[in-house]
């Protein structure tokens, strides 16, 4: 089917953009950054400049206005050519803007919401050593002091929060006890710079190596009340809801990336001669290339329309993790193949297949595991309640 | 300043183009369109050049209904008005010609900006027609370009080396690679660009002054193959020449 299927003029224009930009602005820097394991400042300026930093946000906050099909169209073209870029694109809007937007009073929006077009990130502060799959399990406290809440704690993972573009996080903390037992969580905005909160870019990663991935601590760090986002108590929901929307930009983001490992697979396996033919026309070589296009196809049908769902307002709790699932499972076979039809070169870092290969894995772990995203759909097809 | 940019509507450089059952026209099935690469200069520069003294930049584009998309596109890098002089059958570079200059005589531009070339057909015949329709100067391949005074200085690439050449204006510019870094639209400008208003008129008609008889694919390239570097290898050379190329 026609890649645009069911998109608008714009929606067409917009991915034309996104796709030329992609290709012209980040493709020649993307093995470099990677390789040198380095964020760049200057491109993430660039993206900003086109308005990739305020993709649904609307244009009284400087922002792009764009529907959720759109914003996904975004991740997924800048997936199709690097990894590192799309994340700081997915995870800003998603996490970073998101969880401000949608919870955020409209002193806290006003605040922070205009600076995202002018090129500043944010970040979303829920992991910790302690707590990863079972994100419930929040140690950091907040405890009250007069106007202040004092945070204590450490988060780990925490996706642009220690960039020179920074300009904070919002942080999931334990405030109290709930009557029955459970822990009583709330959001934090906490600003890069506030006394007592330092943030630490961690190293050595195996993907997504331009972008930025750091641990956050805090140390009597006093965050004003007037920092609490939404309501005490309702962080943990608050959470919950931001990985409802944001798994399908992972999603895009294991489209985008099977898109590009297969169009790297095919052109090379067409021209790659090995016994006197193109490898393309074995056989063992076509039918991966026909079943990552098959799974292309099934992927951005079925995203889209959860996009679709979304735009109308309807729960995507189940779909959500249906297409993250999907999509993330088919950039690991996608770029697995990918590699294989390489052969030797698919190994080397000259050639893009091992990036693809390498940054596919992420999505099978980040905003939920596919064991959990599994866990999610049992749960909503009744498995448990018997 | 105003400022008219003509714009080209072509197949997307990555196509691959094939012969329609006519025989004399492409085969538009499936086929992507965008704007002619040199006509991204024009409008950047347009632009540019707006931003700098004011005024209004216009794009225009000679073509079908599906023509309206690159004209989206322009209005999407913030030109401020567009205009499809519609067109439908088969056209020669003269009726193109014709229309644009018509059009221009309306608008009285100081200005006109075209590409080098129209990448489709690539007849090069747009900037020296239009200009001699409108009795103005025309300077083409312009690299580089600086507007004061009325006059327009611009360097223009040739062979080996740069020309520098002065105009008065109003002129046509056609745009060299190298003259400017076009800007991609900005997302809210592409949301924005459905709802901004398309001006569309019908052409005038012009008598056919060249009728294409037909088309062709070029043959397929033969990749080329190295025998070997030393005198013993010529034999080969020659026979094979001889045998399989059948050219000796
Ligand atoms: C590059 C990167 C960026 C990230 N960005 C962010 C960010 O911006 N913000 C943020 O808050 N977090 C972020 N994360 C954290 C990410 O969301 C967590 O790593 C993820 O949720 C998994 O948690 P964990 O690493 O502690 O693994 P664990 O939870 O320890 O999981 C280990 C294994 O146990 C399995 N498992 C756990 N519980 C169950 C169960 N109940 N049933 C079956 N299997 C189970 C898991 O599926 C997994 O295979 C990022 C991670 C990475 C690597
Ligand atoms: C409706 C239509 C149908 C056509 N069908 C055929 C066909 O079947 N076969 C065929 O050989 N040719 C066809 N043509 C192409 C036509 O013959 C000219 O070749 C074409 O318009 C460009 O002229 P050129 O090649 O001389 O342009 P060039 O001189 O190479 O282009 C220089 C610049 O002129 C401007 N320009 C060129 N074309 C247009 C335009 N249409 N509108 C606005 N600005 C323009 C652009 O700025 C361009 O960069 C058709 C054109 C039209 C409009």
């Amino acid at each position: 089917m026609d890649i645009n299927r069911n998109f608008t003029g714009e929606q067409i224009l917009l991915r034309d953009t996104i796709r030329k930009f992609a290709e012209e602005v980040i493709k020649p820097k993307a093995r470099e950054l990677d390789e040198k394991e380095e964020f760049s400042v200057e491109i993430t300026k660039q993206m900003a400049e086109i308005g990739l930093l305020a993709c649904f946000l609307p244009d009284k906050y400087n922002g792009c206005g764009l529907d959720y099909v759109s914003y996904i169209m975004v991740v997924e073209e800048l997936a199709r050519v690097d990894g590192s870029h799309a994340a700081t694109i997915a995870a800003h809007n998603s996490l970073g803007a998101g969880p401000l937007y949608y919870y955020g009073n409209e002193e806290q929006k006003k605040k922070y919401l205009p600076k995202f077009a002018d090129g500043y990130l944010w970040g979303f502060g829920l992991t910790e050593p302690e707590a990863g799959s079972d994100a419930g399990n929040t140690q950091t406290t907040a405890v009250q002091d007069g106007d202040y809440w004092v945070l204590n704690g450490a988060k780990i993972f925490i996706t642009n929060a220690s960039t020179d573009i920074t300009l904070g996080s919002t942080v999931l903390a334990c405030t109290g006890t709930k009557p029955g037992g459970k822990k009583e969580l709330s959001c934090f905005i906490v600003e890069n710079g506030t006394p007592g909160f330092t943030t630490k870019a961690m190293k050595n990663k195996l993907m997504w190596r331009a972008s930025n991935t750091s641990e956050l601590y805090f140390e009597d760090c006093r965050v004003h009340k007037d920092n609490m986002l939404g309501k005490r108590g309702d962080g943990f929901h608050q959470m919950l809801g931001t990985l409802d929307n944001g798994r399908l930009s992972i999603a895009a983001m294991g489209l985008g990336n099977a898109q590009g490992a297969f169009e790297t697979a095919l052109n090379y396996a067409k021209t790659r001669k090995q016994f006197g033919k193109p490898i393309s026309t074995y056989q063992a070589t076509a039918f991966k290339l026909a079943d990552i296009d098959m799974g292309l196809e099934m992927a951005r049908n079925y995203l889209y329309e959860v996009c679709r769902m979304l735009d109308r307002n309807e729960n995507i709790t189940k779909e959500g993790a249906i297409a993250k699932l999907y999509c993330s499972e088919l950039a690991h076979m996608a770029s697995n193949h990918c590699v294989q039809i390489h052969g030797g070169y698919g190994l080397m870092k000259e050639y893009d297949a091992e990036r693809f290969y390498r940054d596919q894995k992420l999505l099978e772990i980040g905003e939920g595991t596919s064991e959990i995203q599994r866990l999610v759909i049992s749960r909503m097809i009744g498995c448990f309640d018997v | 300043m105003n400022i008219l940019v003509c714009i080209s509507r072509v197949p997307d450089t990555a196509t691959r183009i094939l012969v329609g059952p006519d025989g004399k026209t492409i085969d538009t099935q499936g086929i992507k369109y965008v704007i002619s690469p040199y006509d991204e200069y024009g409008i950047e520069e347009g632009l540019r050049l707006k931003e700098k003294n004011g005024g209004t930049v216009t794009a225009v584009t000679v073509g079908s209904e599906g023509s309206t998309d690159i004209l989206r596109t322009a209005l999407a890098m913030c030109v401020d008005k567009a205009v499809l002089i519609k067109a439908d059958t088969h056209k020669d570079s003269y009726f193109v010609a014709k229309n644009l200059a018509e059009y221009a005589k309306e608008i009285n531009p100081d200005i006109i900006f075209m590409g080098r070339q129209s990448v489709d057909y690539d007849s090069l015949q747009m900037p020296s027609m239009v200009s001699e329709f409108l009795g103005i100067p025309s300077v083409s391949v312009v690299s580089k370009l600086t507007i004061a005074d009325g006059k327009a200085t611009a360097e223009r690439d040739v062979e080996g080396g740069k020309e520098i050449v002065e105009a008065s204006l109003p002129c046509i510019i056609s745009c060299q690679k190298g003259l400017n870094e076009p800007r991609y639209p900005k997302l809210p400008d592409i949301m924005k660009a459905k709802s901004k208003p398309i001006e569309t008129r019908e052409a005038i008609q012009t008598d056919e002054k060249v009728t294409v008889l037909g088309m062709s694919i070029p043959l397929k390239q033969r990749a080329g193959r190295i025998l070997g570097d030393g005198d013993g290898d010529i034999d080969e050379l020659v026979r094979l020449l001889h045998e399989e190329a059948k050219i000796i």
